[in-house]
Parts: structure tokens; C-alpha cells; sequence
């Protein structure tokens, strides 16, 4: 018995996510009186394989094989669940993310696992096995009992803070008995952006909606994310206006996020774009209608015109820094 | 070559959120019920590939798991264009049900592609889709943004973390897309609408399946605190205030 934690790599490399992935399994286990295995799929060196040891797994288990180079929902389901079954798994923690999302499905079906999507906490009670989750878009929350022997838990990003142990962690290079066969996706083409800060990764965002008036004054507010660390995002209308590239339009429709803290300019706050974004732990508000819905869901806001508060803030910032 | 679109009846994503019986069921009243957003992406996708012969699309299908009363909503769905309907009995209180039954369907009716949608505006599970690729033992594409069809031969664009792959896949599979799949929604028009009254809806009667979860009861968002405003002569006071009591800058 144990509690399996997927920690995906990027090119190699783990990230705070999979940190937070492996203490929160950690947890889960220290609760269930048991201990955290976390499984790596791909080419991961010892070195970096190490550091999920560091947030808590006794045991890491590596999986190196070519057919599981690229992204097949199949084939990654299978190998999960045979080392989920040969080690006795009755926990198994993935992310809410785009792979977690292709394979926790997946794997529910094929162990008859219930799950617990998209949780944000740790589980409410052990028996009965209660998870937290967003429900209606952020709208409310919801108390889910998971009835099977099984049960998978996918965590959201940036939800719990990673904890560093004290802890030695084995690592054991394993194979997988995966049918070549199965593997039916190929990948033919990959588009990726360097350099660049994922939405998704960031702790600051700032984003701007239609309150910006013109795709042209977006200078001060990219100055003010580049000297936060911060990334760039907009509301829906400026990304179907083409003033911002769609990667960038966070709201029910488009990018979940759940930084620190969201610095909301000219984005008046609709149901919609609120439901993308209300897992923020602090929000910021810039706009000139003081009645925006925006103000509600704030902690802090300012009224008034953003073409007139953003280089304002830009010196703020500069001021700080300098310090 | 036949679409199947798996689509979800959800309220409108404007509506108050309340809760009656102790906190363990919506309130209904005045919800208006809507094609799930990103299902209606989907279906809209679908209609737009059968309407290019070099596709080789012949048929969009819409399937729904839900009692009579979500008729409506299907009906919605044929008049923004899709060819039949198959609805499936039954009243589902979690992920696994509905896929369960959508499997059923189709081992009793193939199709080519299915599409569902990322997830529901409703529950947020993100997880039929999938659930439905593992039952029918067919390959899942997840974060779909792009699906080309020519000749019968899919290419997929999928978005992974920063970036974009694509992708093509054995069929039949499953294609659950979000964003990007079609720009808008396809809308009905008069004449759709009146077609649509003659379209049939299959009612399938359904399997029996035990949910694997329950809920146990919804929680309203906790309020938050009121909003502290920052003079716009001052902005630099909202920098000090992130900065020394939120601690987040």
C-alpha cells in the first residue's frame, strides 16, 4: 500500500508543480498512515529524479521507455496503472493539468477508481474518503465522497505550497510490459515558445482587458509584468480582437489560473473571465467604473484610467527596487 | 465517415449559483439550460468539416445523457445543425455514469470521431471524455485546439505546456477540445429551427452502473473581504500595500 504520485518532467526537468505534487502526496500519505512512491516517465537524470526525494517520496520509480517518448493517453494509462498495481497503490495523485487530465480519466475507468478532480486541498477526511473541489466554474465548492478502493486525486497548480524533508528516497529504474501496438498517437510536429514565462507557471500576472482602450498601450503594462516577474494576460474581448495572442486570454473559456496574486487592468470583471481567475490569492483591481463586478471579487483596487495609473505603478515598482 | 458529439445540458454560464434541499441540489428555478460551451465548440467544429466535401464527413450525431426534460437543449443542437440525436435515459450524478452509457451507445453505433468538450461549466471534472476513450478501449486526444479532416484522415493540434503539438491518431478516437477548435459558435437560424422539429431524437433506454463517487454537499464561495481602494493620485500606496501586507510582491 502506498500513495503513487505522476511527477511529469519538462524536457528532463521537474518544476514547482511536480513539487507540489509530490508533498501533497507526501501528506496524503502521512494521513492514510502509509508513504509517497513517485513515478517519472521519460528521460529524467538520477541527479534531478533525486529532488522529488527532497519534497517527501521514499521511493521514486523511473520509467525510460521509447514508447513512452511522447504523450500517448493509452499507453501512459497502462504503465501507470501496472505500476499502480504492482505497488499496491490505494492512492494515486496526479496533476489537473493537460497530461493529468488525458491519463487520470483514464485510469479511473481502468482500476474503477473513483476521482477527485481538480482538488485544491487535502482530502477533508481519510474515512470516508472526502475531497474538496471547484464546483460551477468557481461559482461554489463541493464535499466529494470517493467510494471505490481506489481513488486518484488531480491537484491544481500553485493550490499547495511544496514542503522540503530531510529524506533519503530510493530510485529504481523500472520497465513496463507496454504492447508497442498500443501506441496510436503520433506526434508529427512541435511548436514550442522558449524563453517565456507559462501562464500557467506564473505566481504574478497582469493582465489587461478592454479598459486598455488600444492594442497600443499595452507598453507600461508589460513593463510593469517584466519588472514583477510577472506574466502578461488578457480578458476574452482583446484576445478575439486580436490585441493579445489567444495563449494569453485567461477565463472559463480560456486559461485556469491561480497565481499570488492577479493585477486585473480595464478588465471588468464578467461572470465568465471571474470564473478563470477567482483561485487567485490576491486580486487587483484597475478600473474606471467603480460599480465593475471586478471590485467585488478584489482585494485591492484603484478607480480610475489604467493609460494614466500603469506608468504610475511602473515608477512604484522602479522605486521599490532601487531600495 | 460519421462525428459523434457528446454534449452536457448545463445552465447558462451567467447564472446565479443557489442551492436548495440542505445545500445538495442547484436551484432551478429561472436557470436557463444551455449547450455546454465548449461541447457547443465542438459540435459547431463537427457541422464545419461536414460542410466541406473534400472532408469526408457525411454525418454529425449529438448524444446526451439526461432525462426528457433536457430535449430542449438537444433540440438546440439540431438546429445549429447537427443530423439525429441519440439521448440515453437517464439521470446521472457523476462522470463515470455518463460515460458508461456514452460507451454504450457507441459500441451499439460506431462512429469515427467523437468530440466531447474539455469539461463541463457545471462540474468541472474534465474527465468524460476520457472516461469514454478507456470504455471503448480507442484511442484520447486531450487539449485539442485544431482538428483537420481531409479524405477521412484526422490531424489534431493539441496544446501542451507552452506550446502546441501536432498529432494524428488511429480511429476511431476521441477528441476533447477546448478553446480554438471553431471561433464561434455556430447559431441557429429559422430555417434549422424549423427543421429541427422534425429531426429524430433516439431514446435509448440506459444500463445499470453505480456511481463510484457522491456528493455530499455544495458550498456557496466564502464572500471576500471588502475591497480596500487606493487613491488614483497615489497608485504608489497599492505597491507598498502588496508589498508589506499582502507579502506577495
Amino acid at each position: 500500500m502506498s500513495v503513487l504520485v505522476f511527477a511529469e518532467n519538462w524536457d528532463g526537468n521537474f518544476k514547482k508543480l511536480s513539487f507540489e505534487l509530490v508533498s501533497y502526496a507526501a501528506k496524503v500519505a502521512e494521513m492514510t498512515g502509509t508513504t509517497a512512491t513517485a513515478l517519472s516517465i521519460g528521460q529524467v537524470s538520477d541527479d534531478e529524479l533525486k529532488k522529488l526525494g527532497n519534497y517527501g517520496a521514499k521511493k521514486i520509480i523511473s520509467l525510460k521507455s521509447d514508447l513512452l517518448k511522447n504523450l500517448d493517453s493509452q499507453a501512459y494509462t497502462a504503465a501507470i496503472a501496472e505500476i499502480a498495481q504492482n505497488e499496491g497503490a490505494k492512492i494515486i495523485v496526479l496533476a489537473n493539468n493537460n497530461m493529468g487530465k488525458s491519463i487520470a480519466p483514464r485510469l479511473s475507468v481502468r482500476l474503477k477508481a473513483a476521482i477527485g478532480s481538480g482538488t485544491n486541498k487535502l482530502p477533508q477526511s481519510i474515512d470516508p474518503f472526502v475531497v474538496y473541489r471547484k464546483v460551477y466554474s468557481g461559482n461554489a465548492f463541493a464535499h466529494v465522497k470517493l467510494n471505490s478502493e481506489i481513488k486518484i486525486l488531480t491537484l491544481m497548480q500553485n493550490s499547495f505550497d511544496p514542503v522540503e524533508t530531510a529524506n533519503e528516497a530510493s530510485i529504481e529504474e523500472r520497465e513496463v510490459s507496454i504492447d508497442g501496438a498500443l501506441v496510436k498517437t503520433q506526434v508529427k510536429d512541435v511548436q514550442k515558445q522558449t524563453g517565456k514565462l507559462l501562464l500557467t507557471d506564473a505566481e504574478i500576472v497582469v493582465s489587461g482587458g478592454r479598459g486598455m482602450k488600444s492594442p497600443d498601450n499595452w507598453g507600461p503594462l508589460v513593463e510593469l509584468a517584466d519588472l514583477l516577474g510577472a506574466a502578461t494576460a488578457c480578458s476574452r474581448p482583446v484576445s478575439d480582437e486580436g490585441w493579445r495572442p489567444h495563449e494569453e486570454h485567461t477565463g472559463q473559456t480560456g486559461k485556469i489560473v491561480a497565481p499570488n496574486l492577479y493585477i486585473a487592468v480595464g478588465i471588468s470583471g464578467a461572470t465568465q473571465h471571474l470564473a478563470g481567475v477567482s483561485a487567485s490569492k490576491y486580486i487587483v483591481a484597475i478600473n474606471s467604473d467603480k460599480d465593475a463586478p471586478i471590485f467585488e471579487a478584489a482585494q485591492y483596487g484603484i478607480v480610475g484610467d489604467a493609460a494614466k495609473i500603469l506608468p504610475q505603478l511602473v515608477n512604484a515598482v522602479k522605486e521599490v527596487k532601487a531600495k | 465517415m460519421k462525428i459523434l458529439v457528446c454534449i452536457s445540458n448545463v445552465p447558462d454560464t451567467t447564472t446565479k449559483v443557489k442551492f436548495t434541499d440542505n445545500n445538495t441540489k442547484l436551484d432551478s428555478t429561472g436557470v436557463q439550460w444551455v449547450i455546454n460551451p465548449w461541447d457547443e465548440l465542438a459540435l459547431t467544429r463537427a457541422l464545419e468539416l461536414k460542410d466541406n466535401p473534400a472532408s469526408g464527413v457525411k454525418g454529425v450525431t449529438v448524444a446526451h445523457v439526461g432525462p426528457a426534460s433536457s430535449e430542449p437543449t438537444i433540440r438546440k443542437a439540431l438546429a445549429i445543425g447537427a443530423d439525429d440525436a441519440i439521448r440515453v435515459n437517464f439521470e446521472p450524478t457523476e462522470a463515470y455514469q455518463v460515460a458508461t452509457q456514452l460507451a454504450e451507445v457507441i459500441k451499439n453505433e460506431p462512429f469515427d470521431i467523437i468530440l466531447c468538450g474539455i469539461e463541463s461549466s457545471d462540474y468541472n471534472g474534465s474527465t468524460v471524455g476520457s472516461m469514454l476513450a478507456e470504455f471503448l478501449n480507442a484511442p484520447s486526444v486531450s487539449a485539442v485546439s485544431g482538428l483537420n479532416v481531409e479524405n477521412g484522415e484526422a490531424t489534431i493540434t493539441r496544446d501542451i505546456d507552452g506550446g502546441k503539438e501536432t498529432v494524428s491518431v488511429q480511429k476511431p478516437f476521441v477528441a476533447i477540445v477546448q478553446k480554438g477548435i471553431a471561433k464561434e459558435p455556430r447559431i441557429a437560424a429559422m430555417r434549422g429551427i424549423m427543421q429541427a422539429r422534425t429531426k429524430q431524437i433516439k431514446v435509448v433506454e440506459p444500463v445499470g452502473v453505480s456511481p463510484l463517487t457522491e456528493l455530499i454537499e455544495f458550498e456557496p464561495p466564502k464572500p471576500r473581504a471588502k475591497c480596500i481602494f487606493v487613491d488614483a493620485e497615489n497608485p504608489k500606496q497599492l505597491i507598498e500595500l502588496l508589498q508589506n501586507e499582502a507579502k506577495v510582491i
